[in-house]
């Protein structure tokens, strides 16, 4: 009796011994990445990084002030394009696909769901050939720009924003629509005036999520914006770099002085990681301050 | 219609509509009368005010525009690859006698990086996800999740970067080890290379890149666990071993799978990391290790010989850019069809 139990608490500890180490076996890489990043991309972090160009530089000194243009540029147009169609799906699903008894408009929600999920499961690489295909189909496969990118981009953010959009539009108590429909206002109305208020900072949370998801994404603009060392504010002519693509090609074509181009890969890629985390934050900061208002206000009560 | 002229009119009605109304809610008593058992459909003027709804008519194009993306994503990808078909050795990419010669061994190189990273990740994201729901309860295992999931947010670039610079120098000493110790397992067989820029070591970071998947999926399912089932396990005096084991895993085991099952589509699809860290040989079918010749994947092979493509060349990639498409869905597919036959076999 005694030896079994004795084997039941080793087996135990064994195990739990094992869970604590896969807890800690998963933080190094963590602060490893975090680590290696603010240490090397340090360096060069300086005043030239944020207000120059790679224009004429074949060795050290030049900065990524045409990728960090780039990429603002590229991901706000990705996001003008994704969010009506991402958010429009959503509140159709949510709000007009599920209040309807007619089972075509029924299995059409299923099918848009099924594809939504389809999407969701694009590599990002295919949604850059995608955009490739159209443009050398369409415009003639020379073309490169930055809005070429952003559809791109945005073909990306469409099944991420609006998966989430769904569930936070969902998550609208369905009394304050009955209230608003009872005291007779018409379908649009409650949306407008109950769902979309209610659901907002969800929304706002969606949409950050969905902008530090893309913003990273190197592999399609890679494709169909092209890299260049040069400043350009015109999304729909000529090629444009964007940060990550930025740290790809300085590692990728290094000059001379090797040393400079990985310092610069690092700075850009500390930049981004930086941004990244930062929407991140706010990500989570908007959903933190909305449950405390609500907090705020059931007290009041 | 006279109903125009009375706005107050009209919003009643609207409210009695029955394609507009009450149903939306889902929350109506199952014993009370439908609101079209009341006012039977088909009342022509009871339609009136959807008409003028602009916020429908957006929503329903949005959805639309959805559907149509996917379809055109197919669409083009196809007509711009089929080219590639009738390729020969003379105009596609590094000689190859077909499409089919070339995407053969990238589509292995895919299939085997990511079931080594899914070997990896999988077994430490369940870990993870147990231990910081069921072990470390509170708010460190919280602020783990929290730390796991920022994993999720760093750029594939950044992780090529670390993985190039950081991990592959690291490993060679381990490979090297491993190659003259354990050379007799098939896997570590070989001359080990000597800039650690393996299949192993693009595995590793693709498990880095896919653990937050595995973690926060198996943590939701974990946290869905009715608490009665894991106190009446601990009540009959099951130790934590036992209790994860014969109650917590069983009833999570769909959840868990399905994180699996995305974690795989992920890595699937990853590029740029791969693309970096990994060193390939074309047309490689091999299932060593450490060797400095290595199977490429799909999406790494795309991203590296597009810039050099012409002609013929880039059909090419379009092409194989279909073929890991279909191979995504493929396994998304199956995952799906995985997650309902084991959810419908535990109930």
């Amino acid at each position: 009796m005694l030896h079994i139990a004795k084997r039941r608490t080793v087996a135990d500890r064994v195990f739990t011994g094992g869970l604590i180490a896969c807890g800690v076996l998963a933080i190094v890489p963590l602060i490893s990445v975090v680590w290696t990043t603010l240490s090397r991309g340090s360096e060069r972090l300086d005043i030239d990084f944020f207000t120059q160009s790679m224009r004429g530089i074949t060795g050290a000194g030049g900065g990524a002030l045409h990728a960090i243009m780039g990429t603002l540029l590229i991901t706000a147009s990705a996001t003008l394009i994704a969010v009506p169609i991402a958010f429009g799906t959503a509140l159709w699903l949510t709000e007009y696909a599920a209040s309807t008894t007619s089972p075509a408009v029924k299995a059409l929600a299923r099918t848009v769901r099924g594809v939504i999920d389809v999407l969701a499961g694009i590599p990002s690489i295919v949604a850059g050939l995608f955009m490739y295909a159209v443009i050398a189909l369409t415009l003639g496969p020379g073309y490169r720009s930055g809005f070429a990118g952003a559809v791109a981009l945005a073909l990306i953010m469409i099944p991420v924003v609006e998966r989430s959009g769904e569930e936070v539009l969902a998550r609208v108590p369905a009394e304050l629509k009955e209230a608003g429909l009872a005291l007779g206002a018409p379908q649009w109305s409650v949306i407008l005036r109950v769902v979309l208020p209610t659901a907002l900072p969800g929304l706002v949370s969606a949409l950050l999520l969905g902008i530090s998801r893309i913003i990273g994404e190197t592999a399609p603009l890679l494709l169909v914006a092209g890299f260049t060392d040069s400043m350009n504010y015109n999304l729909s002519a000529g090629r444009m770099i964007s940060l990550p693509v930025y740290v790809y090609s300085q590692w990728q074509n290094k000059g001379v002085d090797a040393q400079a181009y990985d310092a610069r890969a690092w700075s850009a890629a500390l930049v981004l990681l930086a941004g990244v985390l930062l929407l991140h934050g706010l990500a989570g900061l908007v959903i933190r301050l909305q449950r405390q208002n609500r907090q705020v206000r059931r007290a009041r009560r | 219609m006279p109903l125009k002229q009375f706005g107050r009119e009209l919003l009643v009605i609207d409210v009695l509509a029955p394609s507009d109304t009450v149903r939306s809610s889902g929350a109506r008593h199952e014993n009370a009368p439908h609101l079209s058992e009341v006012y039977p459909p088909g009342a022509p003027q009871l339609r009136q005010a959807s008409h003028r709804d602009v916020l429908r008519i957006f929503s329903v194009v949005a959805a639309v525009v959805t559907l149509l993306l996917l379809g055109g994503v197919v669409v083009f990808l196809a007509i711009e690859g089929a080219p590639a078909l009738a390729g020969t050795s003379e105009n596609l990419p590094a000689g190859a006698s077909s499409i089919w010669a070339l995407a053969g061994p990238l589509l292995f190189g895919s299939l085997w990086a990511s079931a080594l990273a899914i070997a990896v990740a999988a077994p430490l994201g369940i870990g993870v996800a147990l231990f910081s729901v069921l072990v470390m309860r509170g708010a460190l295992g919280r602020w783990l999740g929290t730390a796991i999931d920022v994993l999720a947010a760093v750029p594939s670039v950044v992780y090529g970067l670390w993985g190039l610079m950081v991990v592959a120098p690291q490993t060679v000493r381990i490979y090297n080890w491993l190659a003259t110790h354990l050379g007799w397992i098939p896997f570590f067989a070989g001359q080990p290379s000597t800039t650690g820029r393996t299949i192993c070591t693009a595995a590793l970071v693709l498990a880095i890149m896919i653990l937050p998947i595995v973690s926060s999926v198996s943590r939701e399912a974990i946290r869905l666990v009715p608490s009665s089932s894991i106190e009446g396990a601990q009540a009959l005096g099951a130790t934590r071993q036992e209790m994860i084991r014969r109650v917590v895993l069983p009833e999570a085991r769909s959840g868990i799978m399905a994180g699996i099952m995305l974690a795989l589509g992920r890595a699937l699809g990853e590029t740029m990391a791969v693309a970096m860290v990994l060193s390939a040989t074309p047309f490689l079918v091999s299932f060593r290790l450490l060797s400095s010749q290595n199977p490429g994947t799909v999406a790494a092979y795309i991203a590296q010989n597009y810039p050099e493509a012409h002609g013929l060349e880039v059909n090419a990639l379009v092409w194989l850019g279909l073929l890991l498409f279909a191979v995504t869905f493929v396994v998304s597919f199956f995952a799906r069809l995985v997650v309902r036959r084991s959810s419908g076999g535990s109930r």
